[in-house]
């Protein structure tokens, strides 16, 4: 639709100019973060980087990157069945009744809640209760990966619920005048439909899982670590935490590693934001 | 495929009790929370007067564990202020960038640069929070150093205009989705009275929007006030012994989530998990208020449409 002609008065001008700004602003911010961070790290970027330990010279980030590795698929197995079964309860199988009304309103509610808490959290449960910590330091990577599902599990609801929504009403309907179950219904004729939009949501979840710091500190997640995690119980280290620790030592060198590091983290970031895009892609076209 | 009646059943009945059980788990996260951070609550007020915690103007709650040391003082207040402030920083930052950028997209911009820009924009919520702390500390800070030489290398300010940065994409991908849902009809009575288009937006579109614009600014102090590591990297890196209340944003200054997580990450007796879980519980309870203020504000907005 083709509005008709306003008066335009230098203030409308000066008005549309500043709210220009108003979005080319934080994307400047965004570009020179990672146009400084890649030219503070830049030296660093070879293959020895990601293949040495931290305490080698040159430092490298092997132990942090297998750690994050580690983590995050521990986590997407235990977070996204979870997600998407309370996903699948809510949107399908809840009435209106108090009890369906609650459970929705607490993972609004638990979507908001900082991270630091999720990692107390983890802490009082995964640790001292259930013992799930490492004999001498503090963190394993199943307490880790323990809170992190916990943390991520709202996002997962709530982005999964969105898709499932998007499937028409008059589908199942059909579904069910043909005589199927609830769950038949559910398994051939909304999932496929709503598996892209549910697993491309997991997949921002679990990057979102891969960048966090603070729940694993909280844990008490070592940070100086010279050896791969090689079982469960294990002690590791993770991206976000390697970095942290650079960050930590006044001096130069270590400054140059931590922007290194974080050139890696966000290219690992920008990857797995790319394959979510493509599945979802692919996964259309199929349905189609 | 055959399925008789009876197996089918029990199968369903199955499935579906699987599934109220995922739902059911939110519920034990809740109270898995609550029963953590109340017990040691209660715990914690058996040693310290509640009036010492909220009306003492200072926070030393390990120096205790020194000789010769003085009382520990466990006045919640400076720690309390110091989060504010910095998240205030931050709001001062990303409301009036926020706002202006929903305006350009949802009154301005043409529908193709909009499908550009605002996922471009969401690019900036995805960032680790520990990337800004980096950004803050190595970047930001010395930069505004050379226009203020008394900016001490640790401080608020920093923090918190990064932070101010980082919850951009909320104010504004709510504040547009507000502001896109005024009703046309509105905009072109205003310019049929003869209102220039900045005139409409200021006195009709905006303030028929101010419900879905107070919930985008509210979610995003929740989030502001949850943050961690930019605080604790650009902020607050080193454990203060004792915390005053502070209104200098020049300074370092502790905030809620750093003390919790630093502390937690060093070696914790039982005093000290107590007294973390004590300041846990404070920020649970104010993000919890705040999350169940914009909840209202949504049921509100949802009965007038």
């Amino acid at each position: 639709m083709k509005s008709v002609s306003l008066r335009k008065t230098w203030v409308d001008t000066a008005f549309r100019n500043l709210c220009l700004c108003a979005v080319l602003l934080p994307l400047f911010v965004l570009c020179s973060l990672v146009v400084l961070t890649g030219l503070e790290g830049r030296s660093l970027l070879q293959l020895d980087f990601v293949m040495n330990y931290p305490h080698e010279i040159p430092a490298g980030i092997l132990p942090a990157m297998v750690g994050s590795l580690w983590l995050v698929i521990l986590t997407a197995i235990l977070s996204v069945p979870l997600g998407f079964g309370a996903a699948i309860y809510l949107e399908e199988y809840a009435d209106n009744s108090w009890r369906s009304r609650l459970i929705a309103a607490n993972i609004a509610n638990l979507a908001a809640v900082p991270s630091v808490i999720y990692g107390l959290l983890g802490l009082s449960i995964f640790i001292r209760i259930l013992g799930l910590g490492h004999t001498h330091q503090g963190a394993s990577l199943i307490a880790g990966a323990c809170t992190l599902s916990l943390l991520i599990m709202p996002i997962i609801v709530v982005s999964s619920r969105e898709a499932l929504r998007t499937v028409p009403i008059e589908l199942r309907e059909a579904g069910s005048g043909l005589g199927a179950t609830q769950w038949q219904i559910i398994q051939q004729v909304v999932l496929p439909l709503a598996l892209p939009g549910m697993l491309t949501g997991s997949i921002l979840a679990l990057s979102r899982a891969i960048g966090e710091a603070a729940p694993l500190l909280v844990l008490g997640a070592v940070t100086f670590i010279n050896f791969l995690p090689d079982g469960l119980d294990a002690p590791y280290s993770a991206l976000p935490i390697q970095i942290f620790d650079w960050l930590r030592r006044p001096n130069d060198a270590f400054i140059e590693q931590a922007a290194a590091a974080i050139i890696v983290l966000l290219g690992t970031m920008l990857t797995i934001n790319g394959v979510a895009v493509w599945i979802r892609y692919r996964l259309r076209s199929n349905v189609r | 495929m055959q399925i008789t009646g009876k197996a089918r059943s029990a199968s369903e009945t199955f499935i579906e009790g699987f599934l109220t059980c995922c739902g059911a788990l939110s519920i034990f996260v809740t109270l898995g929370i609550l029963w953590t951070l109340g017990s040691e609550t209660i715990s914690f007020f058996e040693t310290v007067s509640p009036t010492a915690f909220f009306f003492d103007a200072t926070w030393s709650p390990f120096v205790g564990e020194f000789l010769n040391a003085p009382d520990p003082q466990y006045g919640i207040r400076p720690l309390i202020l110091g989060t504010f402030l910095i998240s205030g920083i931050a709001l001062l930052v990303a409301v009036p960038i926020g706002l202006g950028a929903a305006i350009y997209l949802s009154e301005y911009a043409q529908p193709k640069t909009r499908h550009v820009l605002k996922p471009a924009l969401e690019i900036l919520a995805g960032i680790p929070t520990i990337v800004f702390g980096f950004f803050a500390l190595i970047i930001l800070t010395p930069l505004i150093q050379t226009i203020l030489p008394n900016l001490a290398n640790y401080n608020a300010l920093s923090a918190g205009i990064v932070m101010g940065f980082m919850i951009v994409p909320m104010v504004c991908s709510l504040s547009e989705d507000a502001l896109f849902s005024v009703p046309q009809t509105l905009r072109e009575a205003g310019y049929g009275l003869g209102a220039s288009k900045v005139s409409t937006i200021c006195r009709v579109v905006i303030p028929t929007a101010s419900s879905g614009i107070a919930v985008s600014i509210l979610l995003a102090f929740g989030r502001a006030i949850g943050e961690t590591m930019i605080v604790w990297i650009a902020a607050a890196p080193f454990a203060p012994e004792r915390v005053t209340v502070s209104w200098n944003p020049l300074d370092s200054m502790e905030s809620m989530t750093a003390f919790i997580a630093r502390t937690s990450s060093g070696d914790i007796s039982p005093e000290r998990y107590t007294t973390l879980c004590v300041v846990a519980a404070t920020l649970f309870f104010l993000t919890f208020m705040i999350n169940w203020l914009s909840q209202r504000l949504i049921v509100r907005i949802g009965r007038t449409r």
